[in-house]
């Protein structure tokens, strides 16, 4: 069986559900919640480049382009968040981020 | 099964199985060189793919700042993760039911799903058979997508700008150097010539009032 464009969403399919699930399982730890978003980034990405390459289409992989840009910056304002968090509470569990008792 | 097919298999599984341990890694640095190795092997998944340049920008980008600012923070800060880790097997059960629920929709439709003839019609930038894959997503990018690469930019300067405001701080017990005001000193506001009474020498009083 040849490698098609169902092999490639199905390993994004199966990439995404693993990052839902890490976010379910890790509830308390905010660093692997956010590494858990990475890996539900990089599925999408790779279900763009999917697309891209198999209906021949460049736009996909400049779009791919720009969710990566924003997977980086996401990233670079969550830790930076998570150190201030740190350095005013001492923790960084999920359950004590109630400062505005939402 | 050609040559392309088995590494088509072997990063797949390498990565599923990777994204896997990150998730229930105990250790968080752990955690983090197995995100390395998801990316390394998705680069792979790129690559096969044909998107040579998003292969080698998500190398450099995830395994060389993301992963590493990952890295940073998990040993900058002084965390017990031992604690944190408790409730994982508490919500393992229901994490388990939505995680094959939500897989088995989304395989049922990767499986039973056909492009649409019509679509191959109505492609918006074709790839260039000629060039190489930079130069195509070049081709497209500077020019058709520009507004969508100036973005780009501007979000990587907003998240910039917001990360050094936020981690920045101003430490009231740190001595600073104030250059203008030690060069706007002058004789007047540094030194003072005061008569000492001949025999009574310094008295408390005197120093008192001459300190300011």
């Amino acid at each position: 069986m040849t490698v098609g464009l169902g092999h490639y969403l199905s390993v994004a399919a199966i990439l995404f559900t693993i990052g839902t699930l890490g976010i379910f399982l890790n509830r308390r730890n905010v660093i692997i919640i956010l590494m858990s978003i990475e890996l539900m980034l990089l599925a999408v990405n790779i279900n763009l480049i999917a697309f891209s390459t198999f209906l021949n289409d460049i736009v996909g992989q400049v779009f791919a382009l720009l969710v990566l840009t924003v997977a980086a910056a996401e990233a670079a304002i969550g830790l930076a968040v998570l150190v201030v968090y740190f350095r005013n509470r001492g923790s960084i569990a999920v359950q004590d981020i109630n400062l505005m008792k939402g | 099964m050609t040559l392309p097919d088995l590494f088509f298999y072997l990063y797949a599984g390498v990565c599923i199985a990777s994204a896997v341990m990150v998730i229930v890694a105990r250790n968080p640095v752990h955690a983090v060189l197995f995100l390395i190795l998801v990316f390394v092997n998705s680069a792979g998944l790129f690559m096969l793919m044909g998107a040579e340049f998003l292969a080698l920008i998500l190398v450099i980008v995830y395994v060389g700042a993301v992963a590493v600012l990952f890295l940073f923070v998990i040993m900058m800060l002084d965390i017990d993760f031992k604690q944190l880790r408790q409730g994982f097997l508490r919500y393992l059960p229901f994490g388990l039911t939505v995680g094959v629920v939500f897989l088995a929709e989304l395989l049922l439709l990767a499986g039973g799903w056909v492009v649409r003839p019509s679509v191959a019609k109505n492609v918006t930038a074709p790839i260039p058979t000629d060039v190489g894959n930079t130069e195509a997503l070049g081709l497209v990018l500077y020019t058709t997508y520009i507004h969508y690469f100036q973005i780009a930019g501007v979000v990587l300067l907003v998240s910039m700008i917001g990360a050094i405001v936020l981690t920045m701080r101003h430490r009231s017990s740190v001595k600073r150097q104030n250059i203008a005001a030690q060069n706007a000193r002058s004789p007047e506001t540094a030194i003072a010539v005061r008569k000492v009474t001949s025999g009574q020498g310094l008295r408390e009083q005197d120093s008192a009032e001459w300190v300011q």
